[in-house]
């Protein structure tokens, strides 16, 4: 275990030697703090627009910092051919895959934080309230989702040819389950078969990530989500992480690592 | 040669490009007829804005049912429930468009959405009325009218919570001059600042200018304009307190002439008839005290 949490913490120094996260998290705070500055009739109470605007500019901060992050892990060794000298040691190809989504899913924790502490910041002193669990509770379930979207990024550098085609696709896929997948059931039933079976079958078998979006929740004061739901979908979230660690593992076993 | 260091070339250009912005910025102000009273969104999306605006309006009313609003794929609410006391109508009290969930999946996924019907007016998701504020919806109304200067349901939607829920009449009137100068004579616009005026300042005899203003308007309309059935409803409302206004200054005549105006339009010109027949008997009764002329 010592090797994988070895691996995952290169790639939490990775988080903080690159410019994305600063970039991404400066563009959020300029744009959050520049809408939270415009009174509307003279109103400085008026606050779940801003809650809503910083919390759509963290999801997509987090996922561009996750995806971007993981799509390069292994390609990058590969390219700079240190991915050699580090399996001549005694690591595993599993515990590499396993490290760096450790280390990808550590590091999107640590962005994650900084993120909501500066959502809490901004939104506490507006509205003079601090619902310290509703965030957490908030961070917990992005954090899983990242999870899972941080294995499914790993699966796809691993069978994609080029960092940015992982992302490019990854993050549409991402996009698509969070606009359309709890959507889908309805979809399936307003079509004629074999449609309703073939979208029945991507409804179930995709994993549902906006299970972990409680933003709305969040904005509009609808209190904390039962714990035991929580529980529930972060079992959900572990079964796919499992899931694409596996395939992604079954994918690199037999993967020819020299770079033509 | 002596070299120049790289801060003084920057220094240079810097002044420069000040200069140059002090010579064009007051020109390029005016291209297109432009002047600096423009707003952002105009300079920034030109009239293609105008395709926001709904969709402004809509945020208006997701937030005023606190998030629980059915997308494109659920049963779609015809009328707004942020729009319906400005409008005249009793709050909707139904709208529960998701039925039994159809799988586990969507089971589950109620737990971490808006699950329940409920309005901001009424204290939104926890209830309470002194926590959860219709203040929320405005930057809505107001983005939604910056977009389309010519949507008169965000002025009359913002103006009717700024007036009737959060107590803020000079807010609501702002709001309705900016609407009026971007609808010049529109009489919605004037039958609500009427009412800013009547309710909100209790200036009755500004809101009796205003709402004469209003129905001259309205009468000015064309045909076309006169037999829709909104337009009728602003005519009918609009006289109807001219008629109350006059008859609480003891003004029977002028305030039968108003209901005579109602009867044209009302759904229901026997009741009407039946208010002018009072008003008529009350006329015609002998007068025992002095009235106080307006």
């Amino acid at each position: 275990m010592n090797t994988v949490f070895a691996l995952a913490g290169i790639v939490i120094k990775e988080l903080y030697r690159r410019k994305d996260f600063y970039v991404l998290f400066v563009l959020t705070a300029v744009i959050t703090i520049a809408a939270a500055s415009v009174q509307f009739f003279h109103d400085s109470h008026i606050v779940r627009y801003v809650k809503d605007l910083c919390l759509l500019l963290i999801w997509i901060s987090a996922l561009l910092v996750t995806i971007a992050m993981a799509a390069r892990q292994i390609p990058s060794e590969r390219e700079n051919r240190t991915i050699f000298p580090l399996l001549a040691k005694p690591v595993t190809r599993g515990q590499v895959i396993l490290g760096k989504f450790l280390g990808c899913w550590l590091a999107s924790g640590i962005a994650l934080v900084v993120f909501y502490l500066f959502f809490a910041i901004v939104t506490g002193t507006r509205e003079q309230n601090w619902p310290v669990l509703n965030y957490i509770q908030a961070l917990l379930l992005q954090w899983i989702m990242l999870g899972i979207v941080t294995a499914m990024t790993l699966l796809g550098s691993i069978f994609l040819a080029a960092p940015s085609s992982t992302v490019t696709i990854v993050f549409t896929i991402v996009a698509g389950i969070l606009f359309l997948g709890r959507h889908l059931n309805v979809v399936a039933i307003h079509n004629t078969e074999p449609l309703r079976d073939i979208i029945y079958t991507i409804y179930f078998l995709i994993p549902h990530l906006e299970l972990f979006d409680v933003r709305e929740r969040l904005v509009n004061d609808w209190g904390l989500v039962n714990w035991l739901d929580c529980l529930l979908a972060a079992l959900y979230g572990a079964g796919y992480m499992m899931l694409f660690l596996l395939l992604a593992w079954l994918g690199f076993r037999r993967k020819n690592l020299s770079v033509s | 040669m002596r070299k120049i260091s790289p801060y003084w070339s920057l220094l240079l250009l810097l002044a420069a490009c000040f200069t140059l912005a002090t010579l064009f910025v007051p020109r390029a102000a005016n291209w297109n007829g432009q002047s600096q009273s423009d707003d952002a969104f105009k300079l920034l999306l030109g009239e293609g804005r105008r395709l926001f605006a709904n969709q402004l309006f809509v945020m208006g009313d997701v937030y005023f049912h606190s998030g629980y609003y059915p997308s494109m794929f659920d049963n779609q609410e015809t009328d707004k429930d942020v729009a319906d006391p400005a409008h005249g109508k009793a709050e909707d009290k139904g709208g529960d468009f998701l039925g039994p969930p159809k799988d586990w999946i969507e089971a589950l996924n109620r737990h971490f959405v808006p699950n329940r019907h409920t309005h901001l007016s009424s204290g939104g998701a926890t209830g309470n009325a002194k926590a959860a504020s219709v203040e929320e919806i405005l930057p809505w109304m107001k983005l939604s009218a910056e977009m389309n200067p010519q949507m008169i349901d965000s002025y009359t939607v913002g103006s009717y919570w700024l007036r009737a829920v959060l107590n803020k009449p000079a807010d609501a009137r702002d709001f309705l001059f900016e609407g009026l100068r971007n609808n010049p004579g529109n009489p919605q616009l004037l039958f609500d600042l009427g009412r800013v005026y009547d309710e909100g300042f209790h200036d009755t005899n500004r809101a009796l200018n205003v709402w004469q203003a209003g129905l001259r308007h309205w009468q000015a309309q064309g045909e076309d304009a006169k037999t829709n059935t909104q337009s009728q409803f602003v005519c009918e409302e609009i006289s109807m307190n001219l008629a109350h206004l006059e008859e609480s200054v003891g003004d029977f005549s002028n305030a039968v002439h108003y209901l005579e105006i109602v009867k044209q339009v009302s759904p229901d010109p026997k009741g009407i008839q039946k208010q002018i027949d009072e008003l008529n008997q009350k006329a015609a009764a002998p007068v025992s005290t002095n009235n106080p002329a307006h």
